[in-house]
């Protein structure tokens, strides 16, 4: 049974690699650009580029934040790429806005950077071997657009690392909660092959349906096998959704 | 570390790529998507469009041809020419563009780097600056803010960069290079990456199609100048080139596009010989075609 992939569509930059990439490895893709999209998907994959206050207004107004929320809660794992996973931190230095806050931490510009924004091919180096980098050697470059990058406040969150000028974090993973600070729709094979991985954890959760079985999502959500962190903002409803 | 880029540059016109010396004589290099792919596929780390078509009808092309190109390549694309508002962006990017390249229409309202920036975040707006070089008292000095109008005074109060006896100075040139600004190359370039641009994609006017090696001068002037990434464009004729316009020049992109569209210079060779030269680039070995077959 091929996956089911809800593709967060907020307006920010482009949706047709990843959306090509997914598709091509037989997930079936569904854009969602309003609450109502996102129907029971196996993964939500949150693209994006830009500045996190925009883009999480942008996510509140078409109540996408509440969606995504119900889905992971639901049992659903989480892709983010780029902007999409610094959205699964707290508070970014870029503008003071909050993200999704699921892993406790901040989004901050990479440190002593020699050029910003951080723009090529760049090597990631795995920490720990990781079924999000299974078939990749030890170090291997990917593309990579961006000047903020996640703090995780629990190290064990990370799972690879690059370095530009200072080392920052460029893959996470706690529990059904991935996220990528490169673009692996924009890398060639290898990056193909981070997202088949993604496909291949997501198949061997063994979720027939998307309707999540208790306990699942708060499990996904704490980050299960990393320490739980009482920073860690549960997923609550949004105050902020109604506007 | 980061490595070096290697850019292919598609121009692109009524759907074509086509190449000319500075501009002009312009020649059919074949279809665009289909270039971009085989590219891709030889290592090209980017693909840079540039959309020289004037009428309006040629914009559908070009979105088509970018929407094609990202189908069947997964590298990153570059897109620019023509582009005036934040509206024109947001069509270029929903093509498949992941970066889009301002020139013309910012020169003219530099408030547009602002907008563009705000709305898309400033990693995806690259301003691109065709530069000329001009004698030293052209650009900055007070004779030229009389001669060159009132962009002359534009250099924004800096009347060091090329008023300064010998000192090599450039303009900015817009309209594929027909039309002088009179405003200082590397002021602007300062002022875009103030504003917003998250890379500078310069082409030195004068080199363009010309084989002739990029202007070394300009790009360290510019590359010193500003701290977002800079890419050297014109005049690439071969390999030394590429690798002259990283170690001496700083840039941190080489762009080229007759030496690759000829096939007189292959992009894995072109690599090889910046990795002979201690330039970290990313060499895409034929395993790499495997691992990704296997993938699927």
């Amino acid at each position: 049974m091929s996956i089911s992939v809800a593709l967060v569509d907020y307006g920010a930059g482009n949706l047709l690699s990843i959306t090509q990439a997914l598709t091509l490895l037989g997930a079936e893709v569904h854009p969602a650009a309003r609450a109502s999209d996102v129907d029971r998907p196996d993964l939500v994959v949150v693209p994006g580029v830009g500045a996190q206050g925009p883009a999480m207004r942008r996510l509140r107004r078409a109540g996408l934040t509440g969606a995504l929320e119900r889905a992971v809660a639901g049992g659903a794992w989480y892709l983010g790429i780029c902007l999409g996973m610094q959205l699964l931190f707290e508070r970014s230095e870029e503008d003071g806005s909050d993200g999704l806050g699921w892993i406790a931490g901040g989004t901050r510009p990479i440190p002593e950077a020699p050029r910003l924004p951080h723009v090529g091919w760049n090597e990631i180096e795995a920490l720990s071997p990781h079924p999000l980098l299974r078939g990749l050697p030890q170090h291997v470059p990917f593309y990579f657009v961006h000047s903020y990058a996640p703090v995780p406040a629990d190290p064990g969150v990370a799972v690879a690392t690059t370095q530009h000028g200072g080392r920052f974090v460029s893959a996470v993973a706690s529990g059904r909660l991935l996220g990528v600070q490169f673009h692996p729709e924009k890398s060639g094979h290898d990056g193909l092959r981070v997202l088949a991985n993604v496909l291949a954890m997501v198949a061997g959760d063994g979720r027939g349906s998307a309707s999540g079985l208790p306990g699942r999502g708060a499990a996904g959500l704490a980050g299960a096998g990393t320490r739980a962190d009482p920073g860690c903002r549960r997923p609550a409803v949004d105050p902020e959704e109604a506007d | 570390m980061l490595l070096r880029r290697v850019i292919p540059c598609l121009d692109v016109r009524a759907g074509r790529v086509v190449k000319g010396t500075r501009f002009v004589d312009l020649v059919d290099e074949g279809d665009p998507a289909e270039l971009a792919a085989r590219y891709a596929d030889e290592g090209a780390d980017e693909i840079c469009f540039l959309d020289i078509t004037a009428a309006v009808e040629g914009r559908a092309t070009l979105l088509d041809a970018v929407e094609r190109t990202a189908r069947q390549a997964f590298v990153p694309l570059t897109v620019g020419g023509g582009v005036r508002s934040v509206a024109d962006m947001r069509a270029v990017l929903r093509a498949g563009a992941d970066r889009v390249a301002v020139n013309s229409a910012a020169v003219a309202d530099p408030s547009l780097v602002d907008r563009c920036a705000r709305r898309f975040g400033r990693q995806c707006v690259v301003v691109s600056i065709d530069a000329r070089r001009v004698s030293a008292s052209a650009t900055g000095g007070d004779a030229a803010a009389g001669a060159g109008g009132a962009a002359a005074a534009d250099a924004r109060g800096r009347p060091g960069s090329g008023a300064d006896g010998d000192a090599p100075a450039w303009q900015v040139v817009v309209r594929g290079g027909r039309v002088a600004t009179g405003r200082d190359a590397v002021a602007w370039a300062v002022e875009a990456a103030e504003r917003g641009a998250g890379e500078i994609l310069l082409t030195s006017i004068d080199r363009d199609g010309t084989r002739a090696g990029y202007d070394l001068e300009l790009l360290r002037a510019v590359s010193s100048a500003v701290r977002v990434p800079v890419v050297a464009s014109g005049g690439a004729g071969g390999p030394a080139d590429l690798v002259a316009a990283v170690l001496d020049g700083g840039a941190d992109a080489v762009l080229a596009a007759s030496i690759f569209h000829r096939e007189l210079h292959g992009i894995a060779a072109v690599k090889r010989a910046m990795a002979g030269a201690g330039i970290p680039v990313r060499l895409v070995e034929p395993w790499d075609h495997q691992g990704g077959a296997t993938a699927r």
